[in-house]
């Protein structure tokens, strides 16, 4: 095909934006690793663009060798590790009769309704806050798990994706004499890897993620997971009196780098895991818009 | 009991767990919404707290700044909606007409990075590039010789502020989305129209953009359940006292007065009134999405 000038003009400023725009989601991120790796002045100084200035690693031996930060990190990990297997166990075990026709599971439709009206409701935070008070689990471990444990959105992407399997293989198994445990771990789970490994990304994110739980329901800063911990030192700025030259006296510039490499560590487990997100992410929507 | 009353046993025992938990975690607060409907007073059996009818609720109408929070949640949610609708369905034709595949996988993937980081993360980001002093934004608007600008600290630059940012965190999720749409258009439409003699222009507004038409309106009839959620995460980490009379919303505002001042009461009446709002919204979202869309949740 003949490209016209036209054409190729808006191709040039079509690939032209396209990179700007890329570059605007990836350079904040970039600034911010250079500034941990700069010197205090050279960040004081404004010298720091996209490549350290002043290399120095003296922020990220401060940040390890602050219990807190490395308290914050052992929390997450249990939460991490605990939940996801929590979330996944529950999801797979609601998800798995939902996705029965009535004929075959009298009280579907009642069930479905029970787990979908808590997305259409909720007696938002006060009493979410009361009720976790009220069955004792503040302060533990529990207090990040339970209350978020029944994902009802991803029930509904895994019940879709079940119903997606043929119905023979119900059939034939339960000829067979296999019963419903026997179809559900032997048949349906491992043929819904890739569903069942989109929901278990997504659910590692989602816990290494969260942070306001943690600041509520967790008493001592020693419970704090990490997210929690960062957001109780990062955007702490009291910025009533900002003007622009308190703001200088008020910040301390060392600060500056530790914060930024403490932003880079918070996000390099995700930025790590990006290449499996990124890859499950459309597998994820196109499962997502399967529906029977 | 029948044969088949004993083969579905299996069924409510799997769902047992599960449904214990939802009972427990999200229809107990049900209860607690009686709170806002009582005298509260801790230490006092639940049961025993006197009825008060309304009175929190005349109270919250009563306060001076109840209004304006109504107002900036709306107002934000509303810009953030019908931008975040946007940006992505423009952002999807203009990645379509890229002939070179690793170019369009790079945009992808660099453009959709920063859904998946936190707002604590990106807020720590943005606190220290919007920073008036030492920002490296407002030290390149300074070379272009624009005063420094308060971005998060400026009444009227602060909901654009969260505005924007929200939008650069999510637009890459929706263009995703809308791409994938893309995908399944029929290649031979857009053979019939070459041999029609369309060109590249026509085929995208006679041939993509009603390709992507359902997929659009889908995502914007679901995405009116979100008309109070101006995006608390977003919003509790980026804002201070200076900025409360544009950028305080609902949601901070149930924090604040329940969490950290302890009116119990007064905080789950404000909450109260947002899911029932919100109820409704999302039930007729979730309406209009299958009448329009033929889209069912299960």
């Amino acid at each position: 095909m003949k490209a016209s000038v036209s054409y190729r003009l808006f191709n040039g400023l079509n690939i032209t934006f396209l990179s700007l725009l890329s570059l605007i989601c990836i350079l904040p991120l970039v600034h911010v690793l250079a500034l941990s790796f700069s010197n205090n002045s050279s960040a004081a100084a404004g010298l720091v663009k996209l490549w350290p200035v002043g290399f120095t690693t003296d922020a990220y031996r401060f940040i390890l060798s602050k219990p807190a930060f490395l308290d914050s990190i052992v929390v997450t990990l249990q939460r991490v590790g605990l939940g996801t297997v929590v979330n996944l166990l529950l999801t797979l075990l609601v998800a798995y009769p939902l996705s029965k026709e009535s004929s075959d599971f009298r009280f579907r439709t009642l069930y479905a309704w029970i787990f979908v009206f808590t997305i259409l409701f909720n007696g938002g935070l006060i009493p979410w806050y009361m009720t976790i008070k009220w069955t004792g689990i503040m302060d533990t471990i529990w207090a990040l798990i339970l209350p978020g444990a029944v994902p009802v959105f991803n029930i509904i992407l895994l019940l879709n994706f079940f119903r997606g399997l043929p119905k023979e293989l119900d059939e034939s198994a339960s000829i067979d004499g296999g019963g419903h445990w026997t179809i559900l771990w032997k048949i349906y789970v491992p043929l819904s890897t890739p569903a069942l490994a989109t929901i278990t990304l997504f659910t590692i994110v989602w816990h290494w993620n969260s942070w306001f739980d943690g600041l509520i329901l967790m008493k001592v800063p020693e419970h704090f997971p990490l997210s929690t911990y960062m957001q109780t030192i990062l955007v702490h700025i009291d910025l009533t009196s900002m003007s622009g030259k308190d703001f200088e006296v008020l910040k301390d510039v060392s600060d500056r780098t530790a914060k930024a490499s403490q932003i880079f560590l918070g996000a390099l487990p995700i930025i790590l895991a990006y290449p499996f997100l990124q890859r499950y992410f459309v597998k994820g929507i196109v499962l997502g818009s399967v529906k029977g | 009991m029948s044969k088949k009353t004993i083969r579905q046993l299996p069924l409510h025992f799997m769902l047992l767990p599960g449904l214990l938990l939802v009972l427990i975690y999200s229809y107990v607060p049900f209860f607690g919404l009686s709170l806002a409907f009582v005298k509260f007073l801790p230490g006092r059996p639940f049961t025993e707290n006197p009825w008060v009818g309304f009175e929190h609720f005349r109270y919250v109408w009563e306060m001076p700044n109840s209004l304006r929070v109504l107002g900036n949640t709306f107002y934000i949610a509303f810009f953030k909606i019908v931008v975040g609708q946007i940006v992505p369905i423009i952002v999807a034709l203009l990645l379509n007409e890229l002939r070179k595949n690793w170019l369009k996988r790079g945009v992808q993937t660099l453009i959709y990075l920063p859904h998946f980081l936190s707002w604590i993360i990106l807020g720590g980001i943005l606190i220290d590039i919007l920073s008036p002093s030492q920002g490296i934004v407002n030290q390149l608007l300074g070379m272009l010789g624009i005063k420094p600008i308060y971005f998060l600290g400026d009444n009227n630059w602060f909901p654009f502020t969260i505005i924007v940012t929200d939008v650069w965190k999510e637009f890459g999720f929706n263009t995703v989305v809308y791409l994938a749409a893309l995908t399944s258009i029929n290649p031979a439409l857009y053979e019939a129209a070459l041999i029609d003699g369309a060109n590249r222009w026509k085929q995208t507004l006679h041939i993509t953009l009603p390709g992507m038409l359902p997929i659009i309106v889908l995502l914007a009839t679901l995405s009116l359940g979100n008309v109070l959620n101006a995006g608390f995460d977003q919003i509790f980490n980026l804002y201070s006292p200076s900025v409360y009379q544009t950028g305080d919303i609902i949601d901070t505002l149930v924090y604040r007065t329940g969490l950290e001042q302890a009116q119990y009461s007064v905080a789950t009446a404000i909450g109260l009134f947002k899911s029932v709002v919100s109820f409704f919204m999302v039930s007729l979202s979730y309406f209009l999405a299958y009448r329009l869309a033929n889209y069912r949740i299960f």
